[in-house]
């Protein structure tokens, strides 16, 4: 579980993401839905210990984010933003591998290979391993920053849009490979999303997200909602049922 | 028990509907033994890289023979063959040692950085060193000179350079919200204003002092005093297994702060500590032969580009050895080619210069 109680982050006198208090239960998806400056990855980026913050305090699976040692949490929790650019040239599994750097300090073993060989293959990576990051798309680099995070083979996993800069196939697999990740490795996912679709057709749980507070947390259908939503985004939105599930209107 | 390997012995119950993509051999495909993650990712890349690593050795063997044997008037083999190669072997020690010192130091602060542009002389190091000479000549006349050498002064100019770089790194990074773009910033600003000042006490000094002082202010391996050759070499071994330890963890580094931290690294303070281990292979480079901007750089992205991988034990033995051939080419050049004996640090900075240029217009990626 990852409680989060009080935590506020200060940025202006009249800008503060927070006081938030929040629990996100164990295993599924949740998603972290609201507008632009709602303090989503924020938030995201304090839970993964990649930010720090000016009040309150952060537990994931009991242990403090600000207190326990880095390299004890990334056992635990493992988080991937938006932006990744590095400077050398790395092959699909050389990048995976480094999800092991935790659990093997660099020095791989039979065992970390075939976590790492197990991460590709979930992620339908095998025959890009050999390949170096700058010969990928977006779409297949996205998914080997993926296969990295599952490697490190924590409880809990934290992304920041990772359907960023995805066409609809690519956006609709990779939901599709985190609900496997949940279901199959019980995994806890949460996730920035920008889609309320895609949350309401996913998540097991939204949490939406608005001036910085948590206005709203609950179930797919008891969030889809037109008034909520409308609140919640400013917008006019209408809920259909389709064919596939509850499915949100705003143009 | 780890969730994928949970997931293994769970049996096959998995639900394929979610799944467009065939799926390949599957999620419990057996893992083929040829299947590794190593830092050269294929037998090709193995192969090449010993090569290289091979021919390096070769060459550096080479051109410290050659620096030792060319043109020595005694017969080879005979008692005076060997006093003369002994005396040149000095040389040879200061640039195996400062090509050790500037390979390890650049590639490490570049990993920290996250940068392939920058060398650690941008931290002012180089500034530092031409004001503390150009003070001891300004303040000491040219009688000063005589205080620039010594094991006291080339302790005392390494003690400065690593105290600046604890105190600006310790006092920018440590601080809360400290940012490494901010330190570089204020390091390269500080360089320029402590350069400025050198320069404005040049200015002052009588032409004999100046001619003096410009000898030592251009990088060369004459400057280099055998009396704390013993010190430099103690120093840098030392810093050098230190930086060597930390292998692992600079190559998570140079993923970037975020994946670094998401992976274990106290980040922070990892960097403290490289910085700090870099500015002493840098004060030693520069207490022992003077600035030399380029060459650092230089060996850096040869090291890279030859290489063709991220892990630093393998990119720091292939770097210093670029770095000694690189420098014994140009002493030998220099020595024989032009006879103008001293100032290797011109040859480098041409031609480092040119390679700089032409890299970046060419390849227009780092």
């Amino acid at each position: 579980m990852i409680t989060l109680s009080s935590v506020l982050r200060r940025y202006t006198s009249e800008v503060a993401i927070g006081p938030v208090n929040l629990e996100i239960q164990q295993g599924g998806i949740t998603a972290l839905v609201g507008p632009n400056g709602a303090g989503k990855s924020t938030l995201l980026t304090m839970i993964g210990r990649l930010m720090g913050m000016d009040a309150g305090s952060i537990t994931v699976a009991g242990l403090d984010v600000s207190k326990t040692p880095s390299k004890e949490l990334a056992k635990t929790i493992s988080i991937l933003r938006q932006e990744n650019h590095f400077v050398t040239r790395l092959t699909v599994r050389q990048l995976v591998g480094f999800g092991r750097f935790p659990h093997s300090g660099g020095r791989l073993t039979v065992e970390d290979e075939r976590i790492i060989s197990q991460a590709i293959d979930f992620l339908h990576l095998g025959e890009l391993e050999s390949r170096y990051l700058d010969e990928l798309s977006g779409g297949q680099r996205q998914r080997a920053y993926v296969a990295m995070v599952l490697a490190q083979d924590t409880d809990y996993v934290l992304l920041d849009e990772p359907l960023n800069n995805l066409d609809m196939q690519h956006s609709v697999q990779m939901m599709q490979h985190l609900k496997r990740a949940a279901t199959e490795l019980g995994k806890t996912i949460v996730i920035v999303l920008h889609d309320i679709n895609f949350a309401g057709h996913y998540a097991d749980h939204i949490c939406a997200l608005k001036h910085g507070e948590v206005v709203a947390l609950g179930t797919p259908e008891e969030i889809m909602v037109p008034e909520t939503l409308s609140a919640i985004f400013n917008t006019p939105i209408d809920v259909i049922d389709g064919p596939r599930g509850l499915l949100a209107c705003y143009f | 028990m780890s969730a994928i390997t949970r997931q293994e012995t769970s049996g096959p119950h998995q639900d394929r509907r979610h799944d467009p993509v065939a799926s390949r051999g599957g999620l419990f495909a057996e893992t083929d033994a040829h299947r590794r993650s190593g830092a050269l990712p294929s037998r090709r890349a193995a192969l090449r890289y010993w090569i290289v690593l091979a021919v390096l050795a070769v060459l550096a063997a080479a051109s410290v023979l050659g620096t030792l044997a060319y043109d020595n008037p005694m017969e080879f083999g005979s008692r005076g063959f060997w006093l003369i190669a002994q005396m040149r072997a000095e040389s040879i020690i200061v640039i195996v040692v400062v090509a050790f010192c500037q390979a390890i130091a650049t590639i490490a602060f570049q990993t920290i950085t996250n940068n392939r542009i920058l060398t650690p002389s941008v931290m002012g190091f180089e500034s530092l060193y031409r004001l503390v000479q150009t003070s001891a000549v300004y303040v000491l006349g040219a009688a000063g000179i005589t205080f620039l050498t010594g094991v006291g002064q080339f302790l005392l100019q390494i003690a400065l350079m690593v105290g600046f770089a604890a105190l600006l790194y310790g006092w920018l990074l440590a601080r809360r919200g400290g940012n490494l773009q901010i330190t570089l910033l204020v390091g390269i600003v500080l360089g320029g204003g402590l350069g400025a000042a050198a320069t404005f006490m040049q200015r002052l000094l009588t032409p004999s002092e100046f001619d003096i002082l410009t000898a030592r202010l251009i990088g060369s391996i004459a400057n280099a005093d055998t009396d704390y050759l013993g010190w430099a070499i103690g120093l840098a071994g030392v810093t050098g297994i230190l930086l060597w330890a930390q292998a692992g963890r600079l190559n998570v580094m140079a993923l970037g702060r975020d994946t670094a931290i998401n992976l274990g690294m106290a980040h922070r303070r990892q960097m403290i500590v490289v910085l700090l281990l870099v500015s002493a292979l840098m004060a030693v480079s520069t207490a022992l032969v003077g600035p030399l901007t380029f060459l650092g750089f230089l060996v850096a992205m040869l090291a890279y580009q030859l290489g063709d991988t991220y892990d630093h034990r393998l990119l720091f033995p292939l770097a210093w050895l670029i770095g000694v051939v690189v420098l014994a080419g140009s002493y030998f050049i220099l020595k024989h080619v032009f006879y103008a004996e001293g100032s290797v640090g011109i040859i480098i900075e041409v031609v480092g210069g040119t390679f700089f240029l032409v890299y970046i217009l060419r390849k227009g990626r780092l």
